[in-house]
């Protein structure tokens, strides 16, 4: 597997994000922004938890327009895949790669803890080291990941099974404890929790590890 | 615009003592412009000068094998092996955080981040000491949740991990909150960045953001009592911009990377006048400026104003010329700004062009070396009575610990550091919450243990014992994770030094700091001196933060378990049961008396070196503080989620504050051999009860350790939440 780390000038998960595919086995390239395409050979795509371009109005809304993720969205629409990790999972639905918008936290604060998900069943290769209905520990991080959609596309999300984590306890306010969702054809992940920031003994328990090494066990190592 | 003439009341306004600018007019040979005028104060001011304190600060012990550099530099620089170093430093922002909170914790965070990648460091961890007024005070709650957000709001979006701090409450900062805020970076031991120029006629170049007039006069305003105008200072604290700061410590580190820095220096309190003054100073240069150059955000921005604006995220940077091109491109990759604004000149001199006019000229060298200095008058503080522990009531243990569970003082902090990001940069391995925090060195198997600590009223009521014990606690927190000590950061918060009583405490504080220091070597490798922190004449209690960083060498020598059920508990170092000025005799009785815990810091070394040397034998360990056994036992069994026996229910014994005693979780056959390895070692220890079951007891007296951890969590969120 190749994978393209994005760089924008504010992410700070960059480095962890690629970390966590070179652990698992995969070629990781990093891309800044102004770039226009992505690297030969990229089948995966991330996007880093961080604050993209400051994003002090709307997060992720300045990053989905930079030169690089106009690739990005060809990338997708070609069916590669894209992982949005917080930051990353803002920036997806400013593209409009995926449905919904995060709002502002239901508490107005900013949440850094590890928190319970459950593994919802959900056909995706994010979720091959997983089993439906698995609880999981991984960490939150961030000021606005209150996911919002309306009940319409709601009940889409859930006839197509593309609700991929929900949390067990909702921190953050969102819509049908939604963590995670996925796009039609299961190639696009965004999700609010970190997985990267728990996949070593290290960090407290290794249960984001998982989700890498089912991604390098279904694309085969670069 | 004119500049205002030089009257009495212009130089009293900026803070200048009639004898200090007797002092100018010798240097100059002249009257000062408005805008010397405005140089001198900045430089001259305590913040800047530390007139009132230098004489003390010398004393401490600075040096050590393991230190590189010591004081003097933008941030301390420590030796941790592989020709890695660690760089830090603490920084208080009090003033500015009372008059606006979140802006003011903010860029606190923000000058503290800049001083360490100034020096080629990539900040990998933070930490904050806080303290405010009593809960009910109708300020504290908008105080504590606007310090908060802005210290969460800046750190979050830069991308360093909070891993640790205090946070506490006494009616002496109703009118002054202290917000102490440090970090530490990792460098290369060998690509160490200083802020000395050299060569003459070489570029100085300004680089970041724009400058505007947020924080002029800042750090004069940081050097005065408070008062009812306090309203009128907002304009003086500056406005932070934690993404430009990102980019600006990305670009920087790169800039770095191509050998285009001769020298560095990142502009902090009194901004471009005093960074400029400082790399001219430390090379033996003299520095011209040309202020048309300077970016600028507003219009029409005076001569007095560009020199004195505090504006945030700039550095100054002398550069080797031929390397322009490549450092514009790194700074426009980026998008920031990159201005030449002047040069080194072989005199003596601070030339400050503006437009074809001369707005300064003055003698570089004697901004700093001829700043004043003070022997300020002082008087030791009187020895305090001890407590007379008859007077103490007898009180149901469990009873006792509930109290001090419920004070926003003891009560767990999750509701502070959840909105921290604390997990950042994927190498922390213990958050906040229990003892130090604990980051591994990236792609390596060592870690780095941080701690920040001070118990303010052993200062006031014994200055030198409340000295030592700031440093002896930070030495335990580091201990109890395994690490070895290895060097220390000081912010040093009090009052009025122009008061005798004051000065005192001061000088009482830093001779137990230095004392402490030097037995446990940990030398003071940077810091920081907060003065005027006083309300209408009411100081603060005196609080000597100290913040220190140990080395674990390898995970098997850390100890960073957990208590699980079974596990025996054992108490290492001597118990006299010693009440005045405890935590129980303050929170369930409402009193303050007694004398501080006496130091030993050869019992404090003894005990270290032992926990270190049984590390293998230890499954968890946290050090004895305030609130003695019965809280360390509790905050261990919570963290385990463990019931807790303590076999006595003697109060000097459970909330004793006795120094130099850590609590120890291990199994039956490891406290044998910590038995036997003590008495070889002539350290005390002793088996105090065990941890098992779901209740947590002290002597007959129980509680379920479920209600009690309900109280301990949910304290602080309804007090302040």
């Amino acid at each position: 597997m190749h994978a393209a780390v994005i760089v924008f000038p504010g992410s700070n998960c960059d480095r962890d994000l690629a970390v966590a595919f070179e652990r698992a086995g995969a070629k990781v390239s990093m891309v800044w922004h102004k770039d226009t395409d992505l690297p030969d050979g990229v089948d995966m795509v991330g996007i880093p938890g961080g604050f993209s371009f400051g994003d002090y109005l709307r997060c992720g809304a300045i990053a989905a327009n930079s030169p690089i993720c106009r690739s990005v969205v060809t990338h997708a629409e070609r069916g590669g895949y894209v992982l949005g990790i917080c930051n990353g999972f803002q920036v997806l639905t400013e593209t409009g790669l995926l449905p919904g918008a995060l709002r502002r936290n239901a508490n107005l604060k900013y949440i850094c803890k590890p928190v319970e998900l459950r593994v919802e069943d959900c056909d995706t290769v994010f979720l091959r080291g997983y089993k439906p209905g698995q609880l999981i520990t991984v960490p939150i991080a961030h000021h606005d990941g209150n996911y919002y959609l309306d009940d319409a596309k709601l009940a889409q999300l859930r006839d197509e099974g593309r609700i991929a984590f929900t949390y067990v306890s909702n921190p953050n306010g969102s819509v049908a404890d939604i963590a995670g969702v996925v796009s039609r054809n299961g190639r696009v992940l965004g999700m609010m929790p970190h997985p990267e920031r728990m996949a070593e003994p290290a960090h407290g328990g290794t249960d984001g590890k998982a989700m890498f090494d089912g991604l390098l066990d279904a694309l085969a190592p670069a | 615009m004119t500049d205002p003439a030089i009257t009495e009341d212009l130089i009293a306004a900026h803070g200048l003592k009639p004898d200090e600018y007797a002092r100018i007019l010798e240097i100059i040979g002249r009257e000062p412009t408005f805008t010397e005028l405005g140089i001198f104060s900045a430089m001259w001011n305590e913040h800047c000068s530390y007139k009132s304190s230098k004489k003390w600060l010398r004393t401490l012990p600075t040096e050590g094998p393991q230190v590189i550099c010591g004081p003097g530099e933008n941030a301390g620089v420590i030796d941790i092996g592989d020709n890695q170093a660690v760089i830090f430093k603490m920084e208080s922002h009090n003033h500015p955080s009372y008059i606006e909170p979140y802006q003011g914790a903010a860029t606190g965070v923000g000058g503290i981040l800049r001083d360490v990648f100034t020096m080629g460091a990539r900040p990998i961890a933070a930490m904050n000491s806080l303290s405010f007024g009593e809960v009910a005070h109708p300020k504290t709650r908008q105080l504590v949740h606007g310090v908060v957000e802005g210290i969460g709001g800046y750190g979050n979006c830069f991308g360093v991990p909070t891993v640790g701090g205090e946070v506490r409450f006494d009616p002496a900062y109703n009118g002054n909150c202290l917000v102490n805020a440090f970090a530490a970076g990792l460098a290369d031991a060998d690509k160490i960045f200083y802020s000395a120029a050299s060569g003459v006629g070489m570029p100085v170049v300004y680089l970041g953001a724009k400058t505007g007039r947020d924080g002029v006069g800042g750090a004069t305003m940081a050097s005065a009592e408070f008062d009812e105008s306090i309203e009128e200072k907002r304009p003086t604290v500056q406005v932070g911009d934690p993404f430009t700061e990102k980019r600006l410590m990305e670009a920087t580190l790169e800039l770095m990377a191509t050998g285009a820095v001769i020298s560095i220096q990142d502009m902090g309190a009194a901004g471009l006048t005093c960074s400029a003054v400082e790399m001219g100073d430390k090379g033996g240069l003299g520095v011209k400026l040309q202020l048309d150059d300077v970016p600028q955000r507003e219009a029409a921005m005076t001569a007095y104003e560009m020199m004195l604006s505090e504006s945030q995220e700039r550095m100054l940077m002398v550069l080797r010329p031929e390397k322009e091109a490549e450092a514009r491109a790194v700074f426009e990759k980026w998008d920031l700004d990159f201005a030449i604004v002047g040069e080194t000149i072989p005199e003596d001199r601070f030339l400050i062009l503006h437009g074809n006019s001369v707005m300064a000229d003055l003698p570089l060298s004697k901004l700093s070396s001829e700043a004043p200095e003070y022997d300020r008058p002082w008087v030791e503080t009187p020895p305090t009575d001890p407590l007379d522990p008859e007077s103490v009531p007898g009180v149901d243990p469990i009873d006792g610990l509930r109290a001090l569970l419920s004070s926003p003082n003891y009560a767990a902090k999750q509701w502070v550091y959840e909105q921290y990001d604390t997990m950042v940069m994927a190498d922390t391995v213990r958050t906040p919450g229990l003892g130090a925090g604990v980051i591994r060195v990236h792609d390596t198997s060592k870690m780095l243990a941080f701690t920040s600590d001070v118990t303010p009223r052993y200062v006031k009521a014994n200055p030198e014992e409340g000295g030592k014990q700031a440093v002896a606690e930070a030495y335990r927190n580091l201990t109890a994770t395994g690490a070895t000590p290895l060097a220390s950061t000081d912010n040093l918060n009090f009052g009025n030094p122009e008061k005798p009583e004051i000065m005192g405490q001061f000088v009482g504080a830093i001779s137990g700091i230095g004392a402490a220091c030097a037995a446990l070597d940990m030398p003071i490798v940077s810091g920081n001196v907060s003065l005027y922190n006083e309300t209408d004449g009411t100081a603060i209690l005196p609080t000597p933060t100290i913040a220190a960083v140990g080395l674990i060498k390898s995970e098997d020598e850390a100890i960073l378990d957990l208590p699980r059920d079974g596990h025996v508990a054992l108490l290492v170092g001597e118990t006299q049961g010693h009440l005045g000025q405890s935590a129980l005799l303050a929170e369930v009785f409402n009193r303050v008396e007694g004398d501080a815990p006496p130091v030993d810091l050869d019992v404090e070394k003894r005990n270290g070196d032992f926990i270190r040397a049984n590390h293998a034998l230890i499954k968890a360990c946290t050090d004895l503080s305030d609130g003695g056994l019965a809280l360390a036992a509790f905050e261990m069994a919570e963290a385990g989620g463990v019931g807790v026996q303590i076999d006595s229910d003697d109060m000097g014994e459970l909330f004793g504050e006795d120094q130099a005693r850590y609590l120890i979780a291990c199994n039956f056959d490891q406290a044998e051999a910590l038995m036997l390895a003590a008495g070889q070692a002539g350290v005390t220890v002793r088996t105090v009860g065990r941890f098992s079951g779901a209740d947590v007891r002290f002597g007959k007296s129980s509680a379920p350790l479920d209600e009690l951890t309900d109280t301990y969590r949910s304290s602080f969120e309804a007090a302040l939440g």
